[in-house]
């Protein structure tokens, strides 16, 4: 077995070591009648190469993003992952060290999250970033929980136009606390501002928000932070980093916690997971913030270096009173999003963001000049858009992957009210030829 | 020498990304956003060449440690070798480049994949059901806990605490309460067991769950864990297990079989998918069918039309993930159980167990073992008797990084004073397994005869001691351009 070494030689010398003659001496504390008497009934043992094959099968039963053109976006995006993020990210000494409790040992990757809190703050417009959460999903309630402890209010208002995902994962976390959840409608693809005005009051702790929505449409975040503060509420903004080269960021339009999915940046689909929650806020909420955080110090020498800090925080030392019972986060994740801003820049990163915003306009433009199709809602946005279609999008997506299209999503069988809504999503990756074809093949079905 | 951060190497106007040309008629901007949306200036990420960035955090990799460099007796933490063959298939494109969102019978192989590794997580756990979402073991923990909540909620008496052993990992009463409920505190008894006349003292009608480790986190098995688990039962409790420790258990015995209703698994530590410096993690969770109807949504299913996601399960919790969990790292836990097979997870842990002793072993005599029989895959010593030199278990921990070793869990669990945590694992050669345990001998002798070169270890990294306090006291959590 090449992943444990001991040889029979080896283990006979550490039983006499031990001064016992089988490894059976030392199981005595497991009483017998939990023993398991038979094998375990899993599958036999496959040697490496034989590994490959069967596994190589497996995947080859998915429809691949490399022998297929996605418009599907709906939370997970298909940006372009350079070369260097994979190489340097899964470098070994990072891919398979433990999280950094020993702070000498570990400054590489320690240096790495300072350069991720910052990147993250300053795309956030906060002040301060955490080490990481695991996404979009568990940051949003975080982000609630930690407004509830700040303002000692029991009720958040949750924007119906946040990813359905994110809000049911808000709903299971917290299912177990006092709070009450009250969702805001929409108008015209964005959250309704005169509900807003009209819900605050002195028991709201927050409002969260999500931009771009998960309808594609800019939210406008700069009214709603004005709505809120005066009430003496919290501003909790789900954020795509991707749009931020271009987008005002949300600490500058008035958000007080800044969340968000990170995956767009070098971390790849994998199917939905590992993932990359975010977490940002202002100065004086770091202590109260969930998760692991890196602060700069110095050594004896008077030397820079890194450590984890304000861990008084954290459930290890907090136990049941901590900010959160986070422990693991998505540490190489942080490390791939870092390696990816690093290598895009202040230009790249603004560059992606307008060939996005170009091309989806594009697309756009060429579906609405197809009999039936218009735009769903009124709204900038970035990346993704809402088209009302003639025919259910699932009978489109149906057809268009006989060409190797793959389609938007089908919003009507998430909402029944949304009946005939096509989610479609164009990233930097998408060609003006392969927008073409989809049009061209989207016209050949419905006319 | 230490590396200088990546904005003080940017260099305005350098470029690293490679974009292809906007292919599309341009709109002025101004035609499709309006002003008030529009960032002003840039963020100030670095302006670097590929190679300046490549330098930069490949240097920054040599200064950090991995279990490839070496020994990672970390306890509690599993750092065993994560195998190559693991990260080429999870790589496949159809395993990494899959919607998340892209109907069933485009991602057939991914599902199945889920499916088979749930039915493997089964049996070796001996749970009837499995849920694969979890991001990490506290997440695994957090869905546990609202579960447990749900099934009471289902009985008609939610109840109000749950219970954890002094010897706890931090996670488990930061779960209990922010699932609602209010902590209990068992005590370990003299063996480092769970005090039994303790919990009966505790359980009562108003017990939702009692979270237990086992093998726990002083490396022993709870010998009375059919008592424990009849006791909590008897008052209509559940019985909760932090899978944290599961490689000891591997084809030895079930958590299924020994009573306990839920167990979380962290696929990151048994299962070896690389911790990746602080995580992604999985920490999938198993229950017994009575739990079976609370389990997160979505639950992959087999049927005559083939693998689908239900969403329709009304009693669930809800979602615990944006998605379907860690999925890059299920394939490299799935990809393990298939290369090991029933008779490789034997030796697992056997060997693990077999390593562990041998070290209690040789340093017994030098670092007392205050809990001191045949442990499981680890065990825990004690600094205490340094005191009197004013050495602590942290300073041996900082002089172990000058022999190249990755310092074990110090003062961890509390139930033991100056604790250090040992856990070599499986993948460990015997002659590191001795290196170590030479060096931690050595160190007992240089506490005894220079104690200021422990004290102020390590002398052999680009950093000597760090200053946490001023860290905590002047907060500098990110680069400010100057």
């Amino acid at each position: 077995m090449e992943y444990i070494p001991n040889t029979k030689e080896e283990q006979h010398q550490m039983l006499k070591a031990i001064g016992v003659e089988t490894i059976e001496d030392l199981l005595s504390d497991i009483p017998s009648e939990i023993r398991l008497t038979r094998g375990l009934q899993l599958p036999p043992p496959l040697s490496e190469p034989e590994l490959k094959t069967e596994m190589l099968r497996l995947s080859e039963r998915n429809a691949d993003l490399l022998h297929h053109v996605p418009f599907l976006g709906g939370g997970a995006y298909d940006h372009y992952v350079p070369s260097v993020v994979g190489h340097l990210a899964f470098r070994s000494e990072f891919y398979t060290a433990y999280t950094p409790y020993q702070a000498e040992m570990s400054q590489g990757l320690l240096q790495t999250i300072y350069e991720f809190q910052t990147m993250i703050a300053e795309l956030t417009g906060m002040d301060v970033a955490n080490a990481s959460l695991y996404d979009g999903g568990s940051a949003l309630a975080e982000a609630a929980m930690m407004a509830v402890k700040i303002t000692k209010r029991k009720t958040i208002l949750v924007s119906s136009t946040i990813h359905p995902s994110y809000r049911a994962v808000l709903k299971t976390y917290l299912s177990g606390a006092n709070v009450t959840i009250i969702e805001l409608p929409s108008e015209n693809g964005a959250t309704d501002l005169v509900t807003v005005g009209k819900r605050l009051g002195e028991d709201i702790a927050c409002i969260l928000v999500q931009t771009p929505n998960f309808l594609g449409c800019l939210e406008p975040v700069e009214g709603l932070a004005q709505e809120v503060h005066r009430h003496g509420a919290l501003l909790g903004v789900s954020a795509d980093p991707i749009s931020l080269g271009l987008l005002k960021s949300p600490g500058e339009a008035g958000a007080d916690i800044v969340i968000g999915e990170g995956q767009g940046m070098g971390c790849g689909l994998n199917f939905g997971g590992p993932n990359l929650g975010f977490f940002a806020t202002k100065k004086e909420y770091v202590r109260q913030m969930p998760g692991r955080v890196v602060g700069a110090t110095v050594d004896t020498k008077g030397r820079r270096g890194y450590c984890l800090t304000l861990q008084t925080r954290e459930q290890h030392i907090k136990r049941e009173r901590a900010t959160s019972n986070i422990c693991t986060n998505e540490a190489l994740a942080a490390l791939s999003a870092t390696i990816y801003l690093s290598i895009m820049g202040r230009q790249g990163l603004r560059e992606v963001g307008r060939l996005c915003l170009q091309k989806a306009h594009y697309l756009k433009h060429r579906l609405c000049e197809i009999k039936g199709f218009e735009m769903a809602f009124a709204r900038p946005f970035f990346r993704e858009f809402v088209a009302k279609t003639p025919v259910p999008p699932s009978r489109i997506n149906k057809k268009l992957y006989k060409g190797k299209i793959i389609g938007g999503l089908d919003l009507g069988e998430l909402d029944r009210k949304l009946k005939n809504h096509w989610l479609v999503c164009v990233t930097e990756k998408r060609t003006k030829e392969e927008m073409d074809h989809l049009v061209a093949a989207v016209k050949e079905i419905t006319t | 020498m230490s590396e200088s951060l990546i904005f003080e190497k940017s260099v305005p106007g350098r470029k690293g990304y490679s974009l292809p040309d906007l292919d599309v008629p341009e709109v002025p901007i101004a035609e499709l956003i309006p002003a008030d949306y529009l960032r002003k200036d840039p963020p100030l990420l670095p302006e670097l060449s590929e190679v300046d960035v490549v330098r930069h955090f490949t240097n920054l990799s040599r200064d950090n440690y991995g279990i490839d460099q070496g020994f990672y007796p970390l306890g509690s933490c599993t750092m065993k070798y994560n195998p190559k063959v693991n990260e080429d298939v999870a790589r496949y494109a159809g395993f990494a480049a899959l919607h998340p969102l892209q109907p069933f019978e485009q991602t057939q192989g991914a599902l199945q994949m889920l499916f088979q590794l749930e039915v493997a997580l089964r049996e070796i756990t001996g749970m009837d059901r499995v849920t694969l979402q979890p991001a990490a073991g506290a997440q695994g923990e957090l869905v546990g806990m609202l579960m447990i909540r749900a099934y009471h909620q289902s009985k008609g008496n939610l109840r109000r605490k749950v219970i954890v052993p002094d010897s706890a990992h931090g996670t488990n009463p930061a779960t209990a309460a922010l699932a609602g409920y209010q902590v209990q505190v068992v005590h370990s008894n003299a063996d480092g067991l769970v005090d039994l006349e303790d919990l009966k003292h505790l359980v009562d009608t108003e017990t939702a769950a009692l979270m237990l480790t086992n093998p726990n986190t002083l490396g022993l098995f709870e010998r009375d864990i059919l008592k424990i688990a009849e006791l909590v039962h008897s008052v209509g409790a559940l019985l909760y297990l932090d899978g944290a420790n599961l490689n000891a258990l591997l084809g030895l015995c079930r958590p299924g079989d020994m009573g306990f209703d839920v167990v979380h698994s962290n696929l990151h530590k048994t299962f070896t998918t690389p911790h990746g410096g602080g995580g992604p993690g999985a920490g999938a969770l198993g229950v017994k069918s009575r739990l079976a109807p609370f389990l997160p949504v979505p639950v992959v299913e087999k049927t005559e039309k083939g693998y689908v996601l239900d969403n329709r399960r009304p009693r669930s919790i809800g979602k615990v993930h944006s998605f379907y969990g860690n999925f890059g790292n299920l394939v490299r836990a799935y990809t393990y159980i298939r290369r090991m097979g029933a008779v490789g997870f034997r030796k697992v842990s056997t060997n693990a167990i077999l390593n562990a002793n041998y070290i209690r072993t040789r340093l017994e005599k030098v670092y007392p073992v205050p809990y001191n029989r045949f442990c499981m895959h680890e065990f825990v010593a004690s600094a205490k008797k340094f005191r009197d030199k004013e050495v602590h278990a942290w300073d041996i921990a900082k002089r172990l990084i000058d022999y190249g070793i990755y310092p074990p869990t110090v003062n961890f669990p509390m139930v033991v004073e100056e604790a250090l945590m040992i856990e070599p694992t499986e993948t460990e050669p015997k002659e590191n397994l001795d290196h170590f345990c030479e060096a931690m001998l050595r160190i007992a002798k240089e506490i005894e005869e220079d104690p200021e070169l422990v004290k102020t270890a390590p002398h052999t990294r680009s950093v000597t001691r760090l200053d946490e306090v001023r860290a905590v006291k002047q907060l500098d959590l990110r680069w400010k351009p100057a």
